[in-house]
């Protein structure tokens, strides 16, 4: 996967073009397009600067701009030949998504000024206020955990003889456990959900229970950097959740899963 | 039962409930009381809070009713909770938003508007069960097309699609509509 930083104020090329547009104070129907092209690329070499990692859709933008330019500069009605749209001004495709992306951007403030639940209203069972988990941790994805995972799983004694264990351990069964034991320790480290895990079954049970716990979010899991450990912590309405859980019969009570 | 001892109880559902309640499930659960008088009593109990300025208000919100604070108590209400405010990013509003008015929509007409993968914020939306799929658009590659959730006109206190605020008319200019598809593809894939 790769990581790709965004320039902050920035959520893309569209933005970046409003931006400089509002800035110029010119109108979006009649862009400046050499101007604008101009401090166009001089953001993205900032950006290079700061050793900022380009999204593709920036340079793919200049690219375009540079195109428009280049076709604003022909006389009109050279061009008719290669383009359907002969005659209408090289600008215009770009000023219908600008215009277009600035509709939902005014949307999304008009949205984001409504009564928000957590924010500005609440209800009685509120949901918990925290969003993410602390500043500064990020969401893990399923593919880390499946990695994280396969870390555990090949920690495991490789040369155990096939006992056969008679010991059924339900995922619902370990879901109550891992509960139990967030209910006296707040948060935990991936790796130590698995320590008591002995056998490839019993990880791979622990490791359902985990996400059958995300889903009904008992449980967040985050991790502060790319590479840094995977922590597991209670929701703030874990109990709440974990009453959910019992109350739901269409949990099936999975034991397989090897 | 006399009305005003049928607005007592529905009072009492309306705090014990878990999530907004229609009129029609609040009249089952009087035993079939009339659905028009419990539409009246809940009118009238949304007049007395908002009348009395108390501190719960009866909202109508995602297709049924539900009791919740008002705005003049949220920075206490927030205080005494003692979490972080939640806070939306701009990438994940924009995306909601395009999703409310363009729903059902998929990644890529998403990715059109935007101008930016969507690849993030669409999962995230999605655990946040704020959006999801609702069908398969009948194209190559049969990609997923979104929806807004029930959870969605919970979180911006909207009673339905319909009282979205309307988008602002692309006034300018008189461009020929192009087609999503169309957009889709002159979105170039990342080099």
């Amino acid at each position: 996967m790769s990581t790709r930083v965004q320039l902050e104020f920035f959520e893309g090329p569209l933005d970046l073009l409003l931006h400089l547009i509002k800035k110029n104070e010119v109108s979006i129907t009649d862009i400046p397009i050499a101007a604008i092209t101009e401090q166009y690329l001089a953001t993205l070499e900032m950006m290079q600067t700061l050793s900022l990692d380009v999204a593709g859709e920036f340079l793919v933008m200049a690219a375009t701009l540079i195109h428009i330019k280049s076709r604003m500069l022909l006389p009109a009605g050279t061009e008719e030949g290669e383009d359907e749209e002969g005659g209408l001004d090289p600008r215009d495709e770009l000023v219908r998504r600008l215009l277009e992306y600035q509709r939902y951007k005014d949307a999304a403030t008009e949205l984001e000024q409504r009564e928000i639940l957590t924010r500005d209203v609440f209800t009685r069972a509120a949901p918990p206020v925290e969003e993410a988990g602390p500043r500064g941790f990020r969401e893990v994805s399923v593919f880390e955990l499946l990695g994280a995972l396969k870390r555990v799983i090949d920690r495991l004694p490789k040369d155990i003889v096939h006992e056969v264990t008679l010991d059924k351990i339900t995922v619902r069964e370990k879901m109550t456990m891992l509960l139990d034991r967030l209910r006296h320790q707040a948060s935990m480290l991936f790796e130590e959900l698995f320590e008591e895990a002995k056998t490839r079954m019993e990880v791979v049970v622990t490791f359902l229970a985990m996400l059958e716990l995300v889903k009904v979010r008992a449980i967040r899991i985050s991790q502060e950097d790319l590479t840094g450990p995977i922590r597991i912590e209670a929701a703030a309405d874990m109990d709440e959740a974990a009453e959910r859980v019992s109350l739901d019969d269409e949990t099936k009570e999975k034991q397989d899963g090897a | 039962m006399e009305r005003e001892e049928i607005k007592s109880i529905l009072e009492s559902l309306l705090f014990v409930a878990d999530g907004p309640q229609s009129a029609e499930r609040l009249a089952e659960a009087l035993d079939g009381a009339d659905k028009q008088i419990v539409r009246e009593l809940l009118d009238e109990i949304q007049q007395d809070f908002e009348s009395q300025n108390r501190g719960i208000r009866l909202v109508e919100v995602a297709g049924g009713y539900q009791l919740r604070t008002p705005k003049a108590s949220a920075e206490a209400v927030k205080k005494f909770l003692g979490g972080r405010p939640a806070r939306m990013g701009k990438a994940t509003l924009e995306t909601l938003a395009i999703v409310a008015y363009r729903q059902p929509i998929t990644k890529a007409e998403i990715e059109a508007i935007r101008g930016v993968d969507v690849d993030g914020v669409v999962t995230t939306l999605l655990e946040r069960n704020l959006i999801r799929a609702v069908a398969r658009k009948d194209v190559p590659g049969r990609p997923f097309l979104y929806g807004t959730t029930a959870e969605f006109l919970q979180l911006f206190n909207l009673k339905d699609l319909s009282q979205l605020p309307t988008l602002k008319e692309m006034e300018e200019i008189t461009l020929p509509e192009i087609p999503g598809e169309t957009l889709a593809l002159d979105q170039p894939d990342e080099s």
